[in-house]
């Protein structure tokens, strides 16, 4: 319970430093995107359910601020937090080289869908542009970021683990 | 024992199949309803504005006191050259405001004479900070700490620094996003000062990294329009009060059809660094009435 409490605490806390703190710190105008790592990390950590569900949480409350129409955030990271959680069984803390393939190529298609969806369909067909100039550097910036996150994260779980440890022993 | 008591046991668990196609269909009956209508807004907004925003307001304060300090730090010396700079700048700008404030003497005499009242000049406006950017890189829009408790409403015009920056798109309690006129998809009809010629003008995510806007189908048929003309927001456009500056023209070039023109403006405020915004509370469709 207290595990699943800190996991929303988190999601949120990520939100809030997304959409407040990185702006000032962006570079070239790109932020990195927090919401697309906590999402990824929460679904190969924890299964496709945790994954799916911060998905559609911070998907939505993404919507809600700043989407023309509600759902479309939703969707696409409610499916890539799935597509995270299919690797949970083959996921071990010790190898971060799962968690870095996993973030790029979500990161990736997290953008082209997002091009698909609000340019392709009004017409906007420079790909190449978008690729130079959000998709790429938006994926640079976010792994650099999430090569920060994801250790933290993993302080925290041990942390919390011995915690619980303790817990059991003295019970 | 019986088998039926242990059933009542189990716990209930839905496969994460299932769970993704329930998702899915919220999602898509979501984005159908919002697209359409705007019944769900309200309470969603509502929803956020208690639980997200006063954390946005508290970071934000917390980050521009930082930045805060962060400047204090700045060069004395880049500040000694700009002091040199502005006492130019007061220099001129006194000699042009004598020379304006006999222009608005006159200008006063003249409305007398032709009756027309300066309905333009004192729109009621409120002031409120940037609390929130939009997450994203895909479009150019921002949350302020002001709402419907504040009298603000959809489509109320947002000015900064004598300049368009753009209009209320949603509203909630205590919050306002503002989607900017350099946001992608986002049109506005304006007009050239010196013409009154009409434009449109284009947000576009391409030219929002070289901090110009575009804009198409101007008629200009007398070919005046130069380099460094006023575009203001036109008297037709329904949702943008007129005659509120949104830049100058930097570059402008014939169409193939020879019967319009399009090009490229400056708009007249630095959307990298805004972090208070003036909202007009006068909406257009009053002004009619």
């Amino acid at each position: 319970m207290l595990r699943k409490v800190l996991m929303v605490i988190a999601a949120f806390l990520l939100f809030l430093l997304q959409s407040c703190v990185f702006p000032h710190m962006s570079l070239g105008g790109i932020v990195p995107n927090l919401i697309l790592i906590i999402t990824s990390i929460f679904g190969f950590m924890h299964g496709e359910k945790a994954g799916m569900i911060t998905g559609f949480c911070l998907g939505l409350l993404f919507d809600i601020f700043y989407g023309d129409y509600i759902g479309l955030h939703a969707l696409i990271l409610t499916y890539i937090g799935f597509a995270n959680g299919k690797f949970f069984g083959i996921y071990y803390p010790e190898d971060i080289k799962l968690p870095i393939g996993l973030t790029i190529t979500s990161n990736f298609s997290y953008g082209i869908l997002c091009y698909i969806f609000s340019f392709l369909i009004r017409g906007r067909l420079n790909l190449g542009y978008y690729l130079l100039h959000v998709i790429l550097p938006e994926l640079i910036y976010t792994l650099i970021i999430s090569i920060v996150i994801y250790p933290l994260v993993l302080i925290v779980y041990k942390a919390f683990e011995r915690h619980e440890n303790k817990k059991k022993k003295e019970a | 024992m019986s088998p039926v008591v242990k059933q009542k046991k189990e716990k209930f668990t839905l496969s994460g199949k299932y769970l993704l196609l329930i998702f899915s269909i919220i999602c898509i009956l979501l984005m159908v309803f919002t697209y359409g209508t705007s019944a769900f807004d309200k309470p969603l907004n509502i929803a956020v504005g208690y639980v997200v925003v006063p954390f946005e307001t508290g970071i934000s304060r917390l980050g521009s006191w930082l930045s805060n300090r962060s400047d204090e730090f700045t060069d004395v010396k880049d500040l000694l050259a700009e002091n040199e700079e502005l006492k130019k700048e007061i220099a001129r700008l006194t000699e042009e405001n004598s020379i304006l404030a006999q222009d608005k003497y006159e200008l006063n005499e003249l409305r007398i004479l032709f009756e027309l009242s300066d309905q333009y000049n004192d729109y009621n406006k409120v002031g409120a900070h940037i609390i929130a950017k939009d997450s994203g890189n895909w479009f150019s829009a921002f949350i302020i700490d002001k709402g419907t408790d504040d009298g603000l409403a959809e489509d109320m015009n947002v000015i900064a620094g004598g300049g368009l920056v753009g209009r209320i798109s949603a509203v909630g309690p205590n919050w306002a996003r503002v989607t900017t006129v350099i946001s992608d998809g986002n049109y506005v009809s304006a007009m050239m000062l010196s013409t009154n010629d009409t434009l449109i003008v284009e947000g576009s995510l391409e030219l929002m990294d070289n901090g110009i806007i575009a804009f198409s189908q101007l008629k200009d048929k007398e070919n005046v329009v130069v380099e460094g003309d006023k575009v203001v927001t036109s008297k037709i456009s329904d949702k943008y009060l007129p005659n509120i500056l949104i830049g100058y023209i930097q570059y402008v070039s014939a169409d193939s059809n020879n019967l319009t023109k399009s090009g490229y403006i400056t708009p007249a405020v630095d959307f990298s660094n805004l972090s208070e915004v003036l909202v007009i509370t006068d909406m257009k469709n009053v002004d009619y009435k």
